[in-house]
């Protein structure tokens, strides 16, 4: 393994990626069909059917319980941890069914990485923070390599400057907004394609979270991104596609430009200009 | 970089991830079997435990009876023709009459084998003759049938806890006695009756006379009066900590003690209890009250402790509702808080009883170990409690009372399954989410 | 007179109070001016004046006749009294014959059993016994009526509507509330006096030095002189590494099997397998220890003795390890519980954040569950190590008495409980070293646990703070 590899691994072209996104080269990432979740009796989310673009952020808005989480959740099989959670429909990452039996989840969270809504660094050290994902991989053979790849890790969420001294201080000793950016550097070094975030602003003050949105643009170039938000603003800042979910149903999709300046169904208008949320 | 050049890395990342995949299943795999292992050996050994108890004791509530045939002579039982009860008690040889008519019919020849024959029944056989021939004094002089207790050694035999083929010196039935008894059991003489004795007699020296009426009377008076202390103290007690106190420094120092005298080991209340209650106040040894006095003291920490527990659990708004009517404080704790911690508090009182009942190294300590046969009376006799005869019966060599000690653990527990079980209904019964 | 008697007339007449109180206050409530508390409150506190002090009176008079009235019966006795057939001066008789005495007269007058022969002496002092016991009950019961009259006299009499009954009441309840809590203080000191006094009067025979840092143990001391090895040795490390021997072996069993159980009923179980499992390892706890000891000593130890011998190895019939494997059995849902308990309150955001990287469960366990939950669960094996440390049945009935200076599982060893219990059961004389004994080691055991259990709590307390 050399360096080219951790650098994959974090993804870090140096090439200018802006004209990707400008050069219109929309490809669909993943891919839901009817998607429907129970929680028990309860029907939590309403034949969901939506694609997530490459190399883009797609927002998920809406009232809380709309079940914009829930479906977020179904991304990675998350909700699989839950006893009761049941889950129907066809998911798709380039192509491939990952509710298949033959897919396996720890090989499919390596693909699409989470952060959650509070930050959660383990209560390990910074460094071993970062390192734990590629260690349970068994991405890196050696320490030079790890080292270097917890390094561009750090550097790609933005967090590196402020941690090299201390990276053997405890991970919860840093700031929320910092913990924040712990857990996406955690999430880049596995290697994901995907990155989902759930509400990952929502316990963090004004200055942090532009910190994270500016995070979330770079990272835009190299990664899908879907992120779960409450803050119509934030959506508005840093996604391309905006989804817009009421009461388990997805009401509607489109350009977040086009969401929020012109939405098509009453429902999503009433939301955006405050009437009910 | 470009991003098929990327792609092809990712790839290489995936092949990785994929590869590692099978070896993490594995030790997935065995982590989860090592905690399924872990439950099934927890399970598995708590059902050997019971199993052993259960095979050991069954036959403890069950009793071998020998019918026997008895001359009830004249000459030994009325010698002076008298036949009211107390003359029949003083002066009656039963003993004699039954020895009598056994040798008549057994034969056995010298006193050596005359003893063997004796043996085989209980010595309380001549009591039941006894008493049947007092009930009945017009059968003096008769030949009647009555059925009595088979010895300790007989009954292990007729439930086939002894073996015939080992040796004979080996034994406490000889050979002859094994005749005898083959014998009987041809005249249908045998019979296995419920032992109604184990449930109405105290302890005894044979095994086959033993009882545990007597400890669960023991233990009974010992917890009523481990009850009638601790009940009202605890909840006293936790009334004022968690509605009362003000956070200062004694309060601050109850506490800590509550929560250490919880962990004390219980053979150190045992210690309080001898120097304290006996040495210093001078009160009666093996006396429940003493015992009780001992349990309250141990079980007062649970009590409160889950007390304190069941009040807190009675949300704010209660009190406040009510102190806004203008009631006192102690009104709202009485007619409104009490009520709704109660079965909260009453289910941790019946576990703290239950494991009150189940104690018995503080109990060595105060001397209620004795051999003790009568029935207590009252607090303040010498008794014995339902766990110390468990002791004291498991440390009897007699095989009869390997089965007796099984059969006072199984009644043990099933008194300690309906206390735990009573908790857990009033837990779920009263169960409330504010 | 009977105390039961004297109490029930005290609770008629405490009950006649309270109805006067309450009447009285009715009849009052008349006038214009309304009473400031319910009848009721004011039958209370009539009552309460009536009963409290009669019935503090009580307690204090019988916990204190005895003494009294034995001390009486001495002073009565002649001068010269007939010990075992000889006339002595009273004055000049060694205490413990001096207490058989006593003890024979108190017996008599009670009629229970006498030890030795009933002399003219022992009838004489019974007889005194009997009366002054008499007079002390009715003079007892005399002052109770005395002060439940006064009691009642002067709370009928302040009887009026601005009387502020409640409050009164009240105050009093509060008293009493306080006063029950601070039993728990009381019953420490007692402990902790007891203990001590004892265990004072033990090293004044026994250098503590030689207590603790001694190699033999043989608490039996000579009944005479001249008796060979009884000299009595009171060394007791053997007696404490018998005990850790035990407890390690308890703990080899008890911690991997109760983590694990605990791991799987948290991480892996469903609802349903958890809801049933989990009572039933509870029951393991709440199984009397004198079955388990039972069972140990029946069972287990024959079975490891016969194990043993069957692949050549020689194993006491009363084996560290038949004791300590059963003690790990009962201390199995301590852990497990315990343990359950703090792995459960390990945030799941951070399984949420372990699972989302592509973690199996058991890395998720390993590398960031467990970790998290460490000192939650040092505390819960620390509360466990204390538990094996103070039982007593197991060890008393599947352990042995020899004070081996061992490690050898197969061995048999001796503990600290079971010393004290044989050493103070029987009827041992009470200032022997073999009996003050007990109380050394009873100290040594409660020092022991209390620090153990301080540094759990505190450990387990830190961990909650954590993660609440």
């Amino acid at each position: 393994m050399d360096e080219n590899i951790a650098e994959a691994i974090v993804a870090a072209p140096e090439a200018d990626a802006s004209d990707a996104v400008d050069a219109e080269t929309f490809r669909v990432k993943m891919t839901t069909r009817n998607v429907n979740v129970h929680y028990a009796e309860k029907h939590a989310l309403r034949d969901v059917t939506l694609d997530i673009g490459e190399r883009e952020v797609t927002a998920l808005i809406g009232p809380s319980g709309c079940g914009k989480s829930t479906y977020l959740r179904c991304l990675n099989r998350m909700n699989d941890t839950i006893d009761i959670c049941r889950v129907t429909g066809r998911l798709e990452l380039d192509g491939q069914d990952i509710y298949d039996d033959s897919v396996d989840v720890v090989q499919l969270r390596a693909s699409i990485g989470m952060v959650f809504q509070k930050p959660n660094p383990f209560p390990k050290s910074i460094f071993d923070n970062v390192a734990y994902g590629p260690r349970i991989h068994g991405l890196v053979s050696d320490r030079a390599d790890l080292d270097q790849l917890v390094e561009q890790s750090l550097r790609k969420a933005g967090l590196f400057d402020e941690v090299k001294d201390r990276l053997g201080d405890p991970g919860t000793s840093l700031s929320g907004g910092q913990q924040q950016r712990l857990c996406i550097a955690r999430a880049i070094a596995v290697g994901p394609e995907v990155i989902l975030m759930d509400e990952p602003c929502s316990s963090l003050d004004p200055i942090a979270t532009a910190r994270i949105e500016e995070l979330i643009d770079e990272l835009r170039q190299n990664y899908t991104i879907v992120i779960v938000t409450h803050s119509m603003q934030q959506a508005a800042r840093v996604s391309q596609k905006t989804a817009f979910f009421h009461l388990g149903d997805l009401i509607e999709q489109g350009e977040t430009p086009q969401i929020f300046t012109n939405p098509r169904d009453e429902k999503t208008q009433g939301y955006i200009t405050g009437r009910f949320g | 970089m470009t991003d098929s050049a990327q792609s092809v890395l990712i790839a290489g990342q995936k092949e990785k991830v994929r590869r590692g995949l099978d070896r993490r299943l594995r030790s997935e795999r065995r982590f989860r079997a090592y905690g399924i292992v872990a439950i099934v050996l927890a399970i598995l050994m708590l059902l050997f435990l019971v199993g052993t108890i259960v095979s050991n004791g069954y036959s403890a509530f069950t009793q071998t009876w020998i019918k026997v045939d008895v001359l009830l002579d004249e000459e030994l039982i009325a010698p002076d023709g008298e036949t009211d009860p107390e003359t029949l008690r003083e002066d009656g040889d039963f003993r004699g009459a039954l020895i009598e008519t056994l040798v008549a019919d057994y034969k056995p020849e010298g006193r050596a084998q005359e003893d063997l024959l004796v043996a085989m029944f209980s010595t309380e056989a001549e009591w039941t003759l006894q008493r049947h021939v007092i009930a009945n004094p017009d059968l003096i002089g008769r030949k009647i049938t009555i059925w009595v207790k088979s010895s300790s050694d007989i009954d292990q035999l007729t439930k086939g806890a002894v073996r015939r083929d080992s040796p004979e010196s080996g034994r406490k039935l000889k050979d002859l006695q094994l005749r005898w008894y083959d014998r009987m059991t041809a005249e249908n003489r045998i019979e296995t009756r419920f032992n109604s004795g184990f449930f109405s007699s105290g302890d005894s020296r044979e095994p086959e006379q033993a009882g545990i009426w007597g400890a669960i009377v023991g233990s009974f008076l010992t917890m009523l009066v481990t009850l009638v202390l601790a009940f009202p103290v605890g909840l006293a007690a936790a009334v004022y900590l968690e509605e009362f106190a003000p956070k200062n420094r004694l309060t601050d120092l109850i506490e800590v003690n509550v929560n250490n005298l919880a962990a004390v080991p219980s053979i150190v209340f045992g210690l309080l209890g001898l120097a304290v209650f006996l040495n210093f106040f001078e009160l009666p040894r093996s006396a429940p009250l003493v015992g009780g006095m001992v349990l309250a003291l141990m079980t007062l920490p649970t009590i409160i402790i889950s007390g304190r527990a069941s009040l807190l659990a009675v949300p704010p708004s209660v009190r406040e509702a009510a102190l806004g009517l203008g009631a006192s404080r102690m009104q709202v704790v009485s007619h409104h808080v009490l009520p709704l911690a109660m079965p909260g508090i009453l289910t941790g009182t019946i576990i703290g009883m239950a494991r009150a009942l189940g104690e018995t190294a503080p109990l060595l300590m105060i001397g209620m170990v004795a051999f003790i046969v009568d029935i207590p009376g009252g607090p303040t006799d010498a008794s014995t409690v339902m766990p110390v005869q468990i002791y004291l019966w498991a440390d009897s060599p007699e095989r009869g009372f390997v089965e007796k000690t099984s059969g006072a653990v199984m009644v043990l527990l099933v008194f300690l399954i309906v206390m735990n079980a009573s908790a857990v209904y009033l837990r779920k019964k009263f169960e409330r989410r504010w | 007179m009977n105390y039961g008697a004297i109490l029930a007339t005290l609770l008629v007449l405490t009950v006649i109070g309270f109805y006067l109180g309450r009447g009285r206050a009715r009849a009052a409530a008349g006038a214009p001016t309304r009473l400031h508390s319910l009848p009721g409150y004011y039958g209370a506190h009539v009552a309460i004046w009536m009963a409290l002090p009669a019935f503090a009176l009580f307690l204090f008079w019988i916990s204190f006749q005895s003494a009294i009235v034995e001390g009486m019966v001495w002073n009565g006795l002649p001068d010269r009294v007939a010990v075992l057939g000889e006339a002595k001066p009273k004055n000049a008789l060694p205490a413990a014959q001096k207490q058989l005495l006593i003890n024979n007269i108190r017996n008599y007058a009670s009629g229970d059993i006498v030890s030795g022969e009933i002399t003219d002496l022992v009838k004489q002092g019974a007889a005194a016994y009997r009366r002054l016991e008499v007079l002390s009950s009715w003079i007892m019961a005399a002052a109770m009526a005395l002060l439940a009259a006064i009691g009642l006299l002067v709370t009928y009499r302040s009887i009026s509507p601005a009387m502020r009954a409640r409050n009164r009441v009240e105050r009093v309840l509060l008293l009493l509330l306080m006063v029950a809590s601070t039993i728990a203080i009381l019953t420490t000191v007692g402990i902790v006096l007891s203990l001590l006094f004892e265990a004072l009067a033990f090293f004044t025979k026994v250098s503590p030095v030689d207590f603790l840092f001694g190699l033999e143990w043989s608490p039996q001391t000579a009944i005479r002189a001249d008796q060979v090895g009884a000299s009595g040795a009171f060394g007791a490390i053997p007696v404490f590494t018998g005990t850790l021997l035990i407890t390690v072996i308890a703990m080899i069993v008890a911690v991997p099997v109760g983590l694990f159980a605990a791991i799987y009923l948290s991480e892996y179980a469903s609802r349903r397998v958890r809801a049933t499992v989990k009572p039933v390892l509870e029951v393991l706890a709440g199984i009397p220890t004198v079955v388990y000891g039972f069972f140990a000593a029946l069972t287990v130890a024959p079975l490891i003795r016969d194990a043993g011998a069957a692949i050549g190895l020689t194993v006491a019939s009363e084996s560290a390890l038949a004791a300590g494997l059963i003690m790990g059995i009962m201390i199995i849902p301590f852990v497990s519980s315990l343990s359950d308990d703090i792995i459960i309150a390990v945030p799941q955001a951070l399984r949420d954040g372990s699972y989302g990287l592509g973690a199996t469960r058991s890395e998720t366990v390993r590398q960031v569950v467990l970790p998290a939950a460490l000192p939650g669960i040092v505390g819960a094996v620390l509360l466990g190590v204390s538990r094996a440390i103070g039982e007593t049945m197991i060890v008393v009935m599947a352990a042995g008495l020899s004070a081996r200076l061992t490690v050898n599982p197969f061995d048999a060893v001796t503990t600290v409980t079971v010393q004290i219990v044989t050493n103070l059961t029987g009827d041992p004389e009470f200032d022997s070293p073999k009996t003050l004994s007990a109380f050394a080691l009873g100290l040594v055991l409660l020092l022991v646990t209390l620090c153990l259990n301080v540094i759990a709590l505190r450990v387990v307390q830190k961990y909650r703070e954590k993660y609440d």
